[in-house]
């Protein structure tokens, strides 16, 4: 790749999903780029960059855009955030809610991992809050990954992080060589593509948003507009819950930690949404 | 430091495995078999016990279902590690007294995720 070619890859994946791609990583642009590179019939990176100057067209632009983005996922990947979903959030949530719905999102869910973890809680507790309904949407800008995500079907290496066997066992089939989640479990969870550096004015209102290890990956401007478009997606006592060492704090005032609870945020109540 | 008794008739996986649970601060021993890994229990129970499946003598359901009826025999907390992946045999193992279960091929993160799910590391 030349430093022009690498410059165009920057400039895209900015522009179009507000990554922020460090330029001198070429290592890692050409270990990502590369499996679309062979998917599309050329014999190298810059190949498909020549290929895209030349043809410029938009699915090829986004395909190369999904495929910088980082889709590492695990079953209940860092535990923590679960465990307060399940121990705290949804029990505070189902006693304010009643019977209304508590709509979850998983934003940057990736291959679906985070949100059918959601998702097997919220059917774990189905039997404690009786009479709480749990929605839980998981969102990502790569087809490709939802496309995986709405099969639930995961290998072998992917069933062994994080998910615990008794929960691999109750919740899925074996088929072949993979595992399919159980049609209970997969239809708990809607999925729509959304690339979270757009407007998000229309996403509606969703009480719990996961979005973790998401906005260290966005470039500083985008990561600002991105909070504070989830944060006018949050009611005033819902709950935002970040990644491991991610913070709202410093980039903006939208947000309140939530005392002693590590990655977790409330809207503050002096951030007001725009118009 | 915590012990773990590593239970496998393949030299190569017990090599390979041992460097991953030392490298968690476990204190490993080996044995071959279930016989074998039952008189290791017998002089001293392991904390841990990573199993396989199928090996000489006894297996790994065979020695479970044995050790746990032995004197102090409900301690440790036993991993099945094994080329099983029968949903059938993994309730097998849960219902025999195993709190985690691992299918080969393994690595490091698989053995460290497990152990972590488990409360183990």
């Amino acid at each position: 790749m030349t430093p022009d070619d690498i410059q165009l890859i920057v400039a895209l994946c900015k522009t179009r999903a507000g990554l922020s791609i460090d330029p001198a990583k070429t290592y890692m642009i050409e270990s990502r780029l590369g499996p679309l590179a062979r998917r599309e019939g050329y014999e190298s990176v810059s190949g498909l960059i020549a290929g895209l100057r030349a043809r410029r067209e938009e699915p090829l632009i986004w395909a190369l855009v999904e495929a910088m983005t980082l889709n590492e996922t695990c079953f209940f990947r860092d535990r923590t955030p679960f465990n307060l979903f399940r121990d705290e959030i949804l029990p505070t949530l189902s006693r304010m809610r009643g019977p209304e719905p508590i709509r979850v999102w998983s934003a940057g869910c990736a291959t679906g991992q985070e949100a059918y973890s959601l998702a097997m809680i919220a059917e774990a507790g189905k039997d404690i809050e009786a009479h709480a309904r749990v929605e839980i949407y998981g969102s990502d800008i790569s087809e490709r990954c939802l496309e995986k995500a709405q099969s639930g079907l995961y290998n072998q290496f992917e069933v062994q992080r994080g998910l615990p066997i008794r929960m691999l066992i109750d919740h899925f089939e074996k088929v072949e060589d993979s595992w399919r989640l159980s049609p209970r479990i997969r239809q708990r969870v809607r999925w729509r593509r959304l690339n979270l550096a757009a407007d998000l004015t229309n996403v509606g209102r969703f009480d719990v948003i996961f979005c973790r290890n998401v906005i260290s990956e966005l470039d500083d401007a985008i990561r600002a507009r991105v909070l504070e478009g989830l944060a006018a997606a949050l009611p005033a006592d819902g709950f935002l819950v970040l990644g491991e060492g991610e913070s709202p704090l410093g980039t903006t005032d939208a947000y309140r930690p939530i005392s002693g609870r590590d990655g977790l945020f409330a809207r503050n109540p002096a951030f007001r949404i725009a118009a | 430091m915590k012990t773990c008794l590593l239970v496998d008739d393949s030299r190569v996986i017990r090599k390979v495995a041992r460097r991953i649970l030392e490298d968690l601060d476990y204190e490993v021993a080996e044995a071959s078999d279930g016989l074998e890994a039952l008189a290791w229990c017998r002089a001293a129970m392991p904390d841990v016990i990573l199993l396989d499946w199928n090996m000489p003598v006894m297996n790994g359901l065979d020695f479970l279902r044995q050790l746990r009826t032995e004197p102090g025999g409900d301690a440790p907390r036993v991993v099945f590690c094994t080329v099983e992946s029968d949903p059938v045999r993994i309730r097998e193992a849960l219902n025999a007294g195993a709190c985690e279960y691992i299918m080969k091929p393994f690595d490091g993160d698989i053995i460290q995720a497990k152990f972590a799910e488990a409360g183990l590391a």
